[in-house]
């Protein structure tokens, strides 16, 4: 097991172990820090007055593959996208991949991605043309894109409007529309909803994709069985707080 | 942060508090309704009525020019206007406060000074129509520069209210009406002086204070009714703060006691695997 | 600059698609000339003085459908996150979405212009002029109503609340629109060029304001 330490230029940490590095970190983000892609600390998020996140605290390492589970409405929709720089803090801290999330959301946005249950398509346009338009947006416009809709299988309906797909194809698109940033941090919200097996297959693919380049990747979902062979971690979720976070055994935490 | 003079009841639970009085309020409540009642008597009874004759030479008639009893509506319609010419300042102010501090007192202040503005815009607008009346021969008149300005300020208002009314989120509230708030004061100068080149005049009256012919009564009057009717401002404005005020304590309350709430909801759901304890610094172990 | 092309154009090819604005709202300016004509009861002299004031009356209503439907757009595809996911500046969100409504209240104007020519029998004696003046009129609508668009995103009472919030800050334009019109339509003697200035402006505040305070608005969309 290395004992490297990620410096500021290193991206992609591929293989690495810390030692003694447990206990609690403040908001301030230290050279060591960065090696937790993710650390929160009594986050409380509200909904219209509502705690989603009700003092909830969490911290993974960078490289890992971590499953949210835990009953409907626990609060695993704005655990997600807290960390993705949407929901704003009520209480507490964040930090997401080396950027403090209250005062550098923008930064968050910019290197996670997040897939939610609402695809961000735009019924009128074709998916191509969805996909030229994302791309663009958040500056990845030099990526090849059929390369990225063959990998989600669906290349042969580029030119289709989005209004003529079903769910799952949608979903696929979408899949499309968030791999092409390359972020360092994945976040899905139940990715393999609404899917068909062969739809499932790609989302488990997508993971070990993102594993392979040393991503971080946060799963919220039901597909226990699915998810849990390809995790390193698994938090439940209840109440808005973190019941129980565990490290899986036959999960691939380095050597 | 809240003044140290102006410090509501604070409370535990709701049911401590039994309203916004205090000693303040009853002061300022007694002064105002004591000095409205004087101000009523010298601008309706003592001060002389506006007489004033234009002396137009041997063979015509001398010309009454002044304009009579109508001028008696001054010595409130005046004050009134200042007043909510201050109180819309006070929100802009509070406006830009909330943006650049994020501050919650100024948002309450913000938005109690657009409800006061609002009503005492409307009483500017209706002074100011009856005044109006008698003298231009009509209730309304286009193209006056003031009136303009005040109507679209009243409507400007009236929607930043119905605005604020849209949102239950107090952080989301806070910042969307201070935007909007800010948005129509800045534009108050741009109607003026749209309407200003529209019409290029004024029926208003210059401004009164500079007239030196005014006696010392009327000046005094008049004086004394902007400080009447900055009493009854203030007076208005602290009760409607501590009304925001305790509104805003109440949801701070309420969000404690909804966060305990919120982590007991504990299910059967959770699966065997989980521990009852909470973790809070876990990193896992490796 | 690219992605700001990217929105507008974004915008206005679902447009091209969807037809909204070509099949609903232009129709709907149309329908309001011909109400005024219908209400006013005037001999076509009259209506001609009008014309400039009507126009504008018009465009505004328009333009504020024009930006619900601006603002729907993203709503309907829950993309306002994914807008803000993206890590482009709010600056050229708000730039991007305000030129797609500039372009299409352009459109709704020129359409409207042919109307009262017909209806109104204006007669356009300064065509540079009333170009002129539309252009910043139209920026200045367009970048308060897609601050203000997004202000009234939301299910329920915050639907209807746009034509309060935006009408009242728009009147100055109104003022100055319909001056700048009255000259270059030959129905008043008046300095149409100094209104045109005023429009301008109108057009640079709305635009830098906009562009300041989206950042703030769209936080919570």
């Amino acid at each position: 097991m290395s004992n490297e330490r990620a410096t500021h230029g290193q991206i992609w940490p591929t293989q690495y172990h810390i030692a003694g590095l447990g206990g609690v970190s403040s908001a301030k983000v230290t050279e060591a820090d960065v090696e937790h892609a993710v650390e929160v600390h009594d986050a409380v998020v509200l909904l219209d007055r509502f705690p989603a996140l009700a003092g909830l605290s969490l911290q993974l390492r960078a490289g890992t593959v971590t499953l949210v589970q835990g009953p409907n409405g626990a609060g695993k929709t704005t655990l997600l996208r807290m960390l993705a720089g949407l929901a704003p803090l009520e209480r507490g801290s964040a930090t997401v991949l080396g950027h403090d999330v209250a005062t550098e959301p923008r930064l968050v946005r910019a290197s996670v991605g997040l897939l939610s249950p609402q695809t961000m398509l735009y019924d009128d346009l074709t998916i191509a043309e969805n996909l030229s338009f994302w791309a663009t947006l958040s500056g990845h416009d030099d990526v090849d894109l059929m390369a990225a809709l063959e990998r989600v299988s669906m290349a042969p309906f580029a030119d289709q409007r989005v209004v003529t797909l079903s769910t799952g194809q949608r979903r696929r698109a979408a899949i499309a529309v968030v791999a092409i940033r390359r972020p360092r941090l994945w976040l899905l919200d139940e990715p393999h909803a609404g899917l068909d097996q062969a739809g499932r297959d790609i989302v488990d693919g997508l993971i070990e994709d993102a594993i392979e380049a040393g991503a971080t990747v946060v799963v919220a979902s039901h597909e226990l069985d699915r998810v849990r062979p390809l995790a390193t971690h698994v938090a439940t979720v209840a109440g808005g707080i973190v019941h129980a976070f565990e490290t899986v055994d036959a999960g691939a935490s380095g050597a | 942060m809240s003044t140290s003079l102006a410090e509501p009841q604070t409370a535990t639970s709701n049911s401590d508090v039994t309203g916004t009085s205090s000693k303040l309020t009853f002061a300022l409540g007694s002064a105002s309704l004591l000095g409205l009642a004087v101000l009523l008597v010298l601008a309706f009874v003592i001060t002389d009525a506006d007489q004033r004759v234009y002396d137009r030479g041997v063979d015509l008639e001398p010309l009454l020019t002044g304009q009579g009893d109508a001028v008696r509506l001054l010595y409130v319609h005046f004050p009134v206007a200042m007043v909510t010419y201050i109180a819309f300042m006070l929100n802009a102010i509070g406006s830009v406060a909330v943006l650049w501090k994020k501050s919650t007192w100024w948002d309450n202040t913000a938005a109690a000074a657009a409800e006061v503005g609002v009503l005492f815009c409307g009483l500017t607008l209706a002074t100011g129509s009856i005044w109006g009346r008698p003298i231009w021969n009509t209730w309304w008149k286009w193209g006056d520069v003031r009136l303009m300005t005040t109507t679209i300020l009243f409507l400007i208002f009236v929607g930043y209210l119905a605005y604020r009314r849209t949102m239950t989120d107090s952080r989301v509230r806070a910042k969307r009406s201070a935007v909007v708030g800010l948005i129509g004061a800045i534009n108050i100068p741009i109607v003026y002086k749209s309407v200003d080149w529209w019409q290029n005049r004024t029926l208003h009256q210059q401004s009164t204070l500079r007239d030196r012919s005014i006696e010392d009564l009327t000046l005094f009057t008049m004086i004394f009714g902007m400080v009447v009717f900055m009493a009854i401002f203030a007076w208005l404005m602290v009760h409607r703060f501590r009304i925001g005020w305790l509104e805003h304590q109440a949801e701070t309350v309420g969000l404690e006691a909804a966060i305990i709430e919120r982590r007991a909801q504990t299910s059967t759901a959770i699966s065997d695997a989980v521990t009852d304890s909470r973790s809070s610094t876990e990193t896992g172990s490796d | 600059m690219r992605e700001i092309w990217a929105l507008a154009r974004k915008d206005l090819r679902i447009e091209a698609r969807s037809k909204v604005v070509a099949t609903q709202i232009v129709p709907f300016a149309m329908v309001i000339l011909v109400l005024f004509g219908l209400a006013l009861d005037a001999d076509s002299r009259t209506l001609r003085d009008l014309a400039p004031g009507l126009f504008w009356v018009a465009t505004l209503f328009a333009s504020v459908l024009a930006i619900q439907r601006s603002v729907a757009v993203e709503t309907i595809s829950s993309s306002f996150e994914a807008l803000r996911l993206s890590g482009a500046p709010a600056w050229k969100l708000f730039a991007g979405k305000a030129l797609a409504v500039a372009i299409q209240l352009l459109a709704i104007e020129a359409v409207l212009g042919l109307g009262i020519v017909v209806l109104y029998r204006s007669s356009f004696q300064d065509p540079v002029l009333i170009v002129t003046a539309a252009v910043a009129a139209t920026i200045a609508i367009a970048s308060a109503g897609s601050l203000y668009g997004v202000l009234a995103v939301g299910m329920g009472v915050r639907d209807t609340i746009l034509p309060m919030l935006l009408l009242p800050i728009m009147m100055p334009v109104l003022v100055a629109a319909t001056r700048a019109f009255g000259d270059g339509l030959g129905t008043a003697a008046l300095n149409g060029w100094t209104w045109t200035g005023l429009l301008g402006l109108l057009a640079v505040i709305y635009a830098t304001v906009g562009a300041l305070a989206y950042a703030v608005v769209i936080e919570d969309t």
